[in-house]
């Protein structure tokens, strides 16, 4: 074409140039680019700006500071039906993340224990591992949640009838679980203090070994001492403060148990779920990541005289992990998110409360479903930014 | 040298006269025990792992079976009758609302349509799935999406035609102008002709058309589609549809000019790292606000909107990760061999691009398909969606494991073939030489 010119930058610039010179087309098209998403944008608001005056609604927050008068089942903080809507939408957030800690924590270790037992030698564990991850993989997680919701609903005794499991620590009935709940007695300050110092001990303990390893090539039993480390000094200073940390048991009085740890059916049945759909995603991530090391490692390792412990700690799992932690990150992300389906069996999480109970009584969907979606936004930015620093860290240091 | 060995032989008496016959490899080293040793009996850890999880399936299948199966009652109806004529399941729940569970309320004496759309949709997959198939089936494929809109909904089919006719007259005039005058304008000014299409030309024409020759279906509503028929509905628009944005999504990620990289960056991040049912309700409740006053189009299409906006990003991402796999030099070679940049993607960059990121593309394919019951919270009929209303009626009152259990099957089936059929393309496209 008539484009294929050589030019040295040197001739006049012509309208055409715009389109058919490398030079100006890329600036070309990036104005042509903002120009209809500006367009697009200045579309999209003018329609908002309309509609909102055709309804007589205004853009605003204040909202936010009225009271929410509507009661939350499952509160960390304390909250009233007076409390103002902010104050709801706190206990929603903090409803979110309680249930995505301990639903990584659980899929963390279900899903490690099955990615490995899916690795084992053994035909019939190796295969049940499988049955559970395809089956798991393939079910809406929605399905899950709903199916344990009515089981847990309908299934369970009522609690008159209630087992009273593992010497009455756990009590499963139609209306939530039981548990001990801690008693925290006088004295329960220093033992906590001594439990902190003993955890801070061991890791000092543990670089104290290191370092004196790489000195003079002597190995202690790192384990052992930790493991005492831990343990030793709470359980003495335990008994010597009179045993300051007590479990109150739930008490069945009437039709109902007193007491105790109370956790809704809606919270377990959502946590089970996402723990162990989620599980099953991370067997997999498990599975992949240890077999992505090849054979050659663990022979040199062999031939090099390590045993098979140390092989498996110092040899396979830190490049095993490498491979591993960044999509279980992202799963504890998809986890995250998929607590959002709360709203299914009525736990009151975020979008229970502020993008639902809140956002039906005061109609205000743009201001609610904006600061929902922030928040979620927020909490991936930051744990994918946990991620990138993570990825850094441990990216192969190649020359 | 037989000759002497056979002399030899006749007069040394303790050389074998004739070999041996083949002995079969003793037991334990072949054959079913010695697999069992091998995998079930390696040493004590295994026995005793293979005892408890023997023990443990053992006793699944003895207190399942029966009541899955053998107690179980396929037709009855009421749970009342159910509980009467067997201790088991009570799956009669499944057959009694089956035609709910699969079509919603779409009006029975057309059943024929969806039917007959899902069976079109398997021929219009055939040749995408099977290369070995004629690629004139393609075209068919093409038209597909179309069709299917109006064999669901029905109406007149002079919309459909006239959108084939737009195509059509983007087409040429694409044609026309990119050799006239250069890609961009043409495009561009292909754009402006559709849009002047749909706004000017596709109502009235189709009205005019209409009031000419009235040829169409009898119009079903969207607020009847219901059961899996919108799971496949939105599951098959959303993975149609997210596959070409999620392309574009990502060269434009990849992209030089930072404009266009900005805006799919921001697009993508803001997509993945909020969850699809805030969107959806941003589908039911806020859309409306985003679109000229007086304009209302259906919930379902905007949920469909919706899932396959929320599908590109993750799209763009696992494709993104096979752009971000190929080595630099094909980059470069593309470059070398004087293509230009559309040129160098579509024959270089892409297939082999997208040949990497097959397992990432099949399994968004799958959470999309599974991520489509999250309707139901925004009161779309799909199978989870109605499956409570059916256990609220006073006929089925107390079923608990027969509904869920019927479609978590059809979803597992769904999902697993897809897992599957990604392995068998997956070993199918691989060339056997690594990057």
């Amino acid at each position: 074409m008539t484009a294929a010119t050589y030019s040295d930058g040197s001739e006049p610039f012509e309208f055409r140039m715009l389109f058919y010179d490398k030079r100006y087309r890329s600036i070309t098209l990036q104005i042509i680019t903002i120009v209809l998403f500006m367009l697009a944008v200045a579309w999209l608001v003018d329609n908002v700006v309309q509609n909102f005056r055709d309804l007589g609604k205004d853009f605003s927050f204040g909202f936010l500071f009225q009271p929410a008068s509507y009661d939350i089942n499952q509160t960390l903080i304390e909250y009233t039906s007076r409390s103002p809507h902010w104050k709801a939408a706190v206990v929603g957030i903090l409803n979110t993340l309680l249930i995505a800690f301990l639903g990584c924590i659980a899929a963390t270790i279900v899903g490690v224990l099955i990615g490995v037992a899916r690795l084992s030698q053994n035909w019939l564990v190796s295969r049940f591992m499988t049955v559970y991850i395809e089956g798991f993989r393939n079910v809406p997680v929605l399905l899950w949640i709903l199916l344990m919701s009515t089981i847990f609903a309908t299934a369970l005794p009522s609690p008159r009838q209630a087992p009273q499991l593992l010497g009455g620590a756990l009590v499963p009935t139609n209306r939530g679980f039981y548990l001990p709940a801690f008693e925290w007695g006088a004295g329960s300050l220093p033992l906590v203090i001594i439990f902190l110092l003993s955890i801070v001990a061991i890791i000092v303990f543990r670089r104290w070994a290191r370092t004196r390893q790489q000195e003079t090539g002597e190995i202690l039993p790192v384990f052992w001492i930790s493991l005492a480390l831990f343990f030793l000094p709470s359980l003495i200073a335990f008994f010597l403060l009179g045993r300051p940390i007590g479990l109150e048991f739930a008490e069945l009085k009437g039709f109902n148990y007193q007491g105790g740890l109370y956790v809704r059916n809606s919270f377990m049945a959502l946590w089970l779920a996402l723990s162990l759909y989620t599980a099953a995603f991370i067997a997999e991530n498990v599975r992949a990541g240890i077999q992505a090391i090849s054979k050659g490692q663990t022979e040199a390792s062999y031939s090099l005289g390590l045993p098979p412990s140390r092989t498996m700690n110092l040899v396979i799992l830190p490049q095993a992990l490498r491979i591993i932690i960044p999509p279980l990150i992202s799963q504890y992300l998809n986890l995250t998110k998929n607590s959002s389906l709360a709203i299914a069996v009525g736990y009151m999480d975020i979008t229970g409360t502020l993008g639902g109970i809140t956002l039906n009584q005061t109609g205000r969907e743009m201001e609610c479903l904006l600061l929902v979606m922030g928040f979620y936004l927020i909490v991936s930015l930051l744990i994918s930014g946990v991620m990138n620093v993570y990825n850094s860290a441990v990216a192969l240091k190649e020359r | 040298m037989s000759d002497t060995h056979s002399q030899a032989n006749q007069s040394i008496h303790y050389v074998a006269q004739s070999m041996l016959p083949e002995q079969p490899a003793p037991l334990s080293t072949s054959g079913p025990v010695a697999w069992m040793r091998e995998n079930l009996f390696a040493n004590w850890r295994d026995t005793i792992l293979t005892v408890i999880f023997g023990a443990a399936i053992l006793a699944i299948i003895v207190n399942l079976l029966p009541w899955l199966f053998l107690d179980a009652v396929f037709y009855a109806d009421d749970i009342r009758q159910c509980r009467e004529l067997g201790e088991g399941a009570c799956f009669a729940v499944v057959t009694s609302r089956f035609d709910q569970l699969i079509f919603g309320f779409y009006p029975g004496h057309l059943y024929w349509r969806p039917i007959l759309t899902f069976v079109l949709m398997l021929l219009a997959f055939a040749p995408v799935l099977h290369d070995n198939l004629p690629r004139k089936l393609l075209w068919f494929t093409a038209v597909f999406p179309l069709l299917a809109y109006w064999l669901l909904w029905g109406g007149s089919i002079w919309g459909p035609i006239l959108i084939v006719a737009m195509v059509a007259v983007c087409f040429v005039v694409f044609r026309l102008l990119v050799t006239a005058i250069n890609p961009t304008l043409s495009a561009l000014a292909t754009f402006v002709v559709a849009v002047a299409w749909l706004m000017f030309v596709q109502g009235p024409w189709t009205d005019g058309l209409s009031a000419i020759a009235n040829v169409g279906l009898e119009p079903v509503e969207s607020a009847k589609f219901g059961g899996f028929l919108i799971t496949f509905v939105i599951g098959v628009t959303g993975i149609v549809g997210s596959l070409p944005l999620g392309i574009l999504l990502a060269l434009g990620r990849k992209s030089d000019m930072p404009v266009v990289k900005m805006i799919c960056v921001g697009f993508i991040e803001f997509i993945r790292g909020v969850p699809l049912i805030t969107l959806l309700f941003v589908a039911s409740t806020l859309l409306n606000y985003f679109l000229p006053p007086g304009t209302s189009f259906d919930l379902i299409l905007r949920v469909l909107i919706m899932v396959t906006l929320f599908a590109s990003a993750y799209m763009a991402e696992v494709i993104r990760g096979g752009l971000a796999a190929l080595p630099r030099g094909q980059y470069e070679a593309a470059d070398a061999l004087g293509l230009n940049y559309w040129q160098g993607t579509q024959l270089i960059i892409l297939p082999q691009a997208l040949k990497i990121s097959i397992p990432g593309i099949v399994n968004t394919f799958i959470g999309l398909f599974k991520d489509t019951t999250l309707v139901s919270i925004v009161g779309i009929l799909d199978p989870i969606g109605i499956m409570q209303p059916i256990r609220s009626t006073s006929e089925w009152n107390g079923i608990i494991w027969e509904l869920p259990i019927f479609i978590g099957l059809v979803f597992f089936v769904a999902c697993f073939v897809m897992s599957r059929y990604s392995m068998y393309f997956e070993r199918k496209l691989d060339t056997g030489h690594r990057s």
